[in-house]
């Protein structure tokens, strides 16, 4: 094809100029890298929440209450969940698909040890948190069913609360008062390696009993204390969504719903949760791609810049060319084709890069994200390159068509 | 040149530039004919109009009024297409400051119209090397202009100018930039492909170049004022002496004026 022989000539003249070819290259190979690393640190990030939230269980269901939508109160929680509506779920005849239900009521208060005291979330639940939260123990054990039923003043705390207070690990029998009370440290959780998502460091766990009547000031509805949020696991993940029925009809019976009503709790599944990180990580790359991708524009008016140099600096090349016989398509192909060569070029030299960027992030120890770059940015980022070369070549191209031979041959 | 048949022929030719709201005529009314084989100069001071003379045979210039044909095509009414594809095959051009690409070597340079001929890339640089044999720089064909010497460079441009076999060498000036001994160096060049049937045709102020031509046409203000050629051809048909101007040496007052146009350009 034809076509085909304008890639020597380019590369021709791109090796005569090397100078100039790499510094036009710059802004395509900065922006190529950066997008790239940028996808790569998005599609990275994604995976390592999707994993850390598989490894937390794909069956377990959250019910927590709706927020107010209208009125005074509007965006705080509906107070209608109550302990009643745990007991109820507990009843297996009529959840076949539900296990393990557990209650939490939490809030953060001021742990204190001697004379140190931290901040931290306290959750008042039962002995079942442990097993649909796979928390896995550093020192001692979870609360006991014992320990729930007679409203025991312990607690299991987090690493970081632990270490803060103690400034060790090995604090099972040791003492922390919460609002004045005394309560035995009875187990400590493992370290979770990093402060994000669904990490319980920074917690402590008692009976909810002992949240509900003494460190928390509970509010009742109908007689029965409320909690902020109701954990469950499905027996299995096919039966997720009929637990979630299950759990919705008993609900909105013992709230008294009528047909027309909506529901005053919200149930979110593992599968659910999933989707939500999909799509939030997935709108963060995109905004950091496209803040990468300005200087990709950037780039490519740097390209526009130096070929219109390039094209002046040329004027007698163009004008011998016309001479020697050149058509004005063999002229604007020949420009064209060289900024699609310098842009290709660009590109991949900026996908090397953002490879070489992702070997550097996997040799350092504890980085809690991978680069993951995927054929199809790399199949973008060569398009995106070419379409750079060719949207910004043409003007240039252009104007060296329009070169008059007589006056380019004369022009020093 | 006897019975040799005509390369390019001109009837009336005129151009006229528009600078602006005035209208500067560059040449007025001119008439040439130029056979196979001839070896033609063409003389004149600067403004004289042999540059745009020199445009129009290249084609690289179409004349406002009067026809041109070369090669038996009438170049008024050819598309830029058919002009470029014209000037590939028909013309060869060679000019003062030699127009080689920076940093390339002397075979891609030759081989450049080649390029535009579509002509095969191997057979390209065959003919490429064949041409630079023909002037003597076969041992040179991998060395760039910034290892050739002047002379070496206008005689790489002569060989690109020869690649395609054209019918015509139109050169500018071709020794404007070179010293005495280079420049005695290309007019050999020239005069041994005149003997191999080449028509040259040569543009210089230079009259030592100009007089070692076969026919020198001498131009002022636009219109050709003797042409060594029809003053032979006045002296052998017209006996009743009308024309008793002598073809050779050329007037004085045209060195003169070359002289100082040389003082002009000089400032």
């Amino acid at each position: 094809m034809k076509l085909f022989r304008y890639f020597p000539v380019a590369v021709d003249s791109i090796a005569a100029n090397k100078m100039r070819a790499s510094l036009t290259m710059l802004g395509i190979i900065i922006g190529v890298a950066a997008v790239l690393s940028i996808l790569g640190v998005g599609r990275g990030a994604s995976a390592s929440i999707l994993d850390e939230v598989a490894s937390q269980g794909t069956t377990r269901l959250t019910i927590s209450p709706s927020t107010e939508s209208e009125g005074e109160g509007a965006g705080t929680p509906v107070q209608t969940l109550t302990m009643g509506d745990v007991k109820a779920l507990s009843d297996a005849a009529f959840h076949p698909d539900v296990v393990e239900v557990v209650p939490q009521y939490g809030g953060n208060i001021p742990l204190v040890a001697g004379s140190n005291n931290k901040q931290t979330r306290v959750t008042g639940t039962t002995a079942d948190y442990a097993e649909v939260h796979r928390l896995e123990m550093a020192e001692g054990r979870f609360l006991t069913e014992d320990e729930i039923a007679q409203m025991s003043n312990v607690i299991v705390i987090g690493a970081t609360v632990a270490t803060d207070l103690f400034e060790r690990m090995q604090v099972v029998g040791e003492s922390v008062r919460i609002d004045g009370e005394p309560f035995t440290v009875v187990g400590v959780l493992e370290e979770s390696g990093n402060a994000g998502f669904g990490s319980n460091d920074d917690s402590g766990f008692i009976p909810i009993g002992a949240a509900h009547g003494r460190i928390f000031n509970v509010p009742r509805y109908r007689g029965e204390y409320i909690v902020t949020s109701v954990s469950a696991n499905a027996v299995s993940e096919e039966r997720v969504e009929a637990a979630e029925l299950q759990i919705e009809q008993t609900l909105r019976l013992r709230h008294g719903l009528g047909a027309d009503d909506d529901n005053d709790f919200t149930i979110s599944t593992q599968a659910s949760l999933l989707d939500t990180i999909g799509s939030v990580t997935n709108t963060l790359t995109l905004l950091l791609s496209s803040i990468a991708a300005i200087s990709l524009v950037v780039g490519g008016i740097g390209i526009m810049n130096i070929m219109l140099v390039s094209v002046t600096e040329r004027t007698k090349e163009i004008g011998l060319r016309k001479a020697l016989g050149a058509h004005t398509s063999d002229v604007l192909l020949q420009f064209l084709i060289e900024s699609l060569v310098l842009t290709l070029l660009g590109g991949l030299i900026g996908i090397a890069i953002s490879y070489g960027i992702a070997l550097l992030v996997q040799r350092i120890p504890n980085f809690p994200i991978d680069l993951l770059i995927g054929v199809d940015a790399l199949i973008l980022a060569v398009g995106v390159s070419a379409g750079c070369g060719l949207i910004f070549g043409l003007y240039p191209a252009m104007r060296a068509t329009r070169l008059d031979p007589i006056e380019a041959l004369r022009y020093e | 040149m006897a019975g040799s048949s005509v390369l390019l022929d001109m009837q009336n030719i005129t151009k006229v530039y528009q600078m602006g709201k005035t209208k500067v005529p560059a040449l007025d009314g001119v008439s040439l004919s130029i056979e196979e084989g001839e070896y033609v100069a063409i003389v004149g001071t600067s403004g004289s109009g042999k540059s745009t003379l020199m445009n129009i045979i290249g084609l690289l210039d179409s004349p406002t009024e009067g026809v041109f044909q070369i090669q038996g095509h009438r170049a008024n009414d050819l598309t830029g297409r058919q002009l470029a594809d014209l000037r590939n095959r028909e013309i060869g051009f060679v000019f003062q400051q030699f127009n080689l690409l920076a940093r390339t070597p002397a075979w891609r340079q030759v081989e450049l119209p080649l390029f535009y001929a579509n002509v095969a890339r191997g057979t390209a640089r065959e003919q490429a090397l064949e041409a630079l044999a023909q002037v003597g720089l076969a041992e040179r064909a991998d060395h760039r202009p910034e290892e050739l010497s002047g002379g070496q460079q206008q005689r790489v441009a002569i060989a690109r100018a020869l690649v395609n076999r054209p019918s015509l060498l139109l050169a500018d000036e071709p020794t404007g930039a070179l010293d005495t001994r280079t420049g005695e160096e290309v007019m050999t060049l020239f005069e041994k492909l005149h003997r191999e049937g080449l028509t040259l045709v040569i543009i210089t102020h230079d009259q030592e170049v100009a007089e070692r031509a076969r026919r020198v046409i001498t131009m002022r203000d636009g219109v050709i004022i003797s042409d060594s050629d029809a003053a032979v051809a006045a002296v052998s048909g017209d006996q009743n002496g009308l024309n008793d101007a002598a073809p050779a040496p050329l007037p004085r007052p045209v060195a003169i004026e070359q002289n100082e146009e040389k003082m002009y350009e000089a400032v």
